[in-house]
């Protein structure tokens, strides 16, 4: 019968797919996670080279060179300090221009608001460099206030998009209530929209933490030779360091990642980053 | 008719609105009474929320007053009106539970804790849901989240309460129970009234006095009764109820050539096997069951008219008489004449 048979070929066809779909996303995982977790082993190996299949030797000496290495240990204090600064200093510039284009119909609010996509439109480096000779004039190269500039550039889509995207969510008639309850204009700003577009808010503060915390660039062609940071140091650390210590540092890099990602998780996942670019 | 001052609830005066350059309501009067229930009825589109929220204080009038309780608050913002409104999506804070939202109009009024609690307490046991004082909006059904955001208006005791479509998102059968909840709860307090619906049904079953809005002007303004009996105007009668519509005279049980309009209600009219005096021959075209009653189509004449009947219910096809006993006739779109 053609209608056995047709059920036979669906069947053979989806033990196919199922197939070629497990290898597909184990070669995915591998691709992906592969280098993390060979990162991971020779963060605590003496030796592992081509052809043994299994490390020399188990180790800590690495992480005691970083912790005994003071311009390391210099390049992770920095970026400590500088992240959370650019994320605030970015909070409070683009935070109430996030409120005003969602709120407000201004001249020329589209124009700003496709501007801000613009900047990231163009290779970066050329935008640094013409930023740099600017900052010679200034005498801004060099110093901790150039990288916050520098850093605070690559935020403003985050710190803007998103947050404007979380208060044109919040329902106007929530804040039309409040009003009626008896709430003066500032005290519904508070109780209600920031309260409600939170969620947003905090998806913009990780993802500009990143953002700065991973900026290598502009923070390279302003700091250096004066000031690292922990992507920059990288650079030093490939040219100069054993292999080894580079992925300690790697994994020390991505340590503050995994939290605030792992913390945010469920906004990111709830769709508030994806909406984040969806503000007309 | 002079009303004593004290007696009057809100007075709106001669009020303009023009949104987005067109002109949305146009010199609008209304005057009601302190405790009566008021409905604002009409269409999408004619302007009953733009008034109701020109009441709230959401918008201000680019003429006229509004007057609330004997205080012009025409100028005045929404947190500083004596009104309270429930919207029409009911408008809970998402991030407080059933107790916060309702104790939030208080504790911007720096109330006490323990009056705040008081109030609540009273405020719930009102639309009966002690029960969930600590549930979020989300988890209550459609009805209870009415009754919080009624809760939530009650609860600052306000000198007017404002419905914005209150019902028009609960399924058939609660609506008919909420609104007579809100009627009975209306009453038991006293509370001055205006409600803005698109139903003409809610619009008669709880209202004291109903406006029929028509393109940003009170077409009447009278009691349901009176709103059904006579209808002011072509447009109300058409809006209101069922209605059969000729254009002529209504003259001899019939409808004779003219240039007027004759309007006659369902229930109106009387189809008989027997022939009574004004009465003419008619047969029938359709019946349809409409549940406790039939509508029946007749042919008298070349005229085809529609009847509501819930008795002696008759057969496609028979013969009989039928007979007009009441007409409304219209002139330029304004009653002139009930037959």
């Amino acid at each position: 019968m053609s209608h056995s048979a047709n059920k036979l070929n669906i069947q053979t066809n989806s033990w196919l797919v199922r197939i070629f779909l497990s290898a597909f996303i184990g070669f995915m995982g591998l691709f992906i996670l592969g280098p993390l977790f060979w990162l991971a082993i020779r963060a605590f190996v003496t030796e592992w080279t081509f052809p043994n299949l299994l490390p020399d030797g188990l180790t800590m000496r690495w992480w005691r060179v970083i912790a005994d290495d003071g311009s390391l240990l210099e390049a992770i204090k920095n970026s400590l300090i500088i992240s959370p600064i650019v994320v605030l200093i970015s909070a409070a510039i683009c935070l109430p221009a996030a409120y005003a284009f969602s709120r407000y119909e201004f001249l020329g609010r589209k124009t700003f608001l496709i501007g801000i996509f613009a900047a990231n439109a163009f290779p970066k480096i050329g935008l640094f460099a013409s930023i740099a000779t600017l900052f010679y004039t200034l005498n801004l190269m060099g110093t901790i206030l150039g990288i916050i500039i520098i850093q605070v550039l690559g935020t403003v889509i985050f710190m803007t998009w998103i947050p404007a995207a979380a208060f044109s969510a919040v329902p106007r008639n929530l804040e039309d209530a409040a009003r009626d309850a008896g709430a003066s204009k500032l005290r519904v700003f508070w109780d209600i929209t920031l309260r409600l577009a939170m969620p947003g808010i905090l998806v913009a503060l990780v993802m500009s933490f990143l953002a700065a915390f991973d900026e290598a660039q502009g923070t390279y062609l302003v700091g250096v030779p004066t000031i690292y940071t922990m992507p920059t140091k990288m650079y030093a650390l490939v040219l100069n360091y054993p292999v080894q210590i580079s992925a300690v540092f790697s994994l020390l890099l991505a340590i503050p990642s995994v939290i605030l990602i792992s913390l945010a998780r469920k906004q990111i996942i709830g769709g508030q980053l994806a909406e984040g670019f969806q503000i007309k | 008719m002079s009303i004593a001052k004290d007696s009057v609830g809100l007075e709106l005066i001669g009020l303009n609105k023009i949104l987005g350059g067109r002109t949305i309501i146009e010199n609008l009067d209304l005057s009601v009474k302190k405790g009566e229930m008021v409905s604002l009825l009409g269409p999408s589109g004619c302007g009953k929320t733009t008034t109701l929220r020109m009441i709230a204080g959401f918008l201000i009038p680019e003429a006229g007053k509004v007057i609330l309780a004997g205080k012009d608050v025409t100028t005045l913002g929404p947190d500083k009106r004596p009104s309270a409104m429930v919207f029409q999506n009911y408008a809970l804070w998402p991030h407080m539970t059933v107790f916060k939202n309702i104790a939030y109009p208080l504790k911007i009024r720096k109330l006490a804790k323990s009056e705040i609690e008081k109030r609540v307490h009273d405020a719930l046991g009102l639309v009966n849901l002690m029960h969930h004082k600590d549930s979020r909006p989300s988890q209550i059904s459609g009805g209870e989240q009415q009754r919080v955001a009624l809760a939530r208006a009650l609860v600052q005791e306000p000198d007017i309460l404002l419905l914005d479509e209150p019902l028009s998102n609960l399924d058939a059968k609660l609506r008919v129970k909420v609104r007579e909840d809100i009627r009975d709860l209306q009453r038991r307090l006293g509370i001055t009234t205006v409600i803005v619906t698109h139903d003409q049904d809610e619009a008669l079953s709880i209202s004291d006095r109903i406006a029929v809005m028509n393109d940003g002007r009170i077409e009447q303004f009278s009691t349901p009764q009176a709103l059904y009996d006579e209808p002011a105007t072509e447009y109300v009668a058409n809006f209101i109820g069922s209605l059969n519509r000729f254009t002529g005279n209504f003259a001899e049980g019939r409808i004779q050539t003219g240039d007027n309009v004759v309007g006659i209600r369902p229930e109106d009219v009387l189809f008989s096997s027997h022939q009574v005096p004004g009465s003419h021959a008619a047969t029938v075209d359709l019946v349809v069951p409409r549940g406790h009653f039939f509508e029946v189509y007749l042919s008298s004449n070349d005229q085809k008219i529609r009847a509501f009947m819930s008795a002696d219910i008759p057969q496609v096809g028979d013969a009989g008489f039928v007979r007009i006993s009441k007409a409304l006739i219209y002139k330029d779109g304004k009653l002139v004449k009930v037959a």
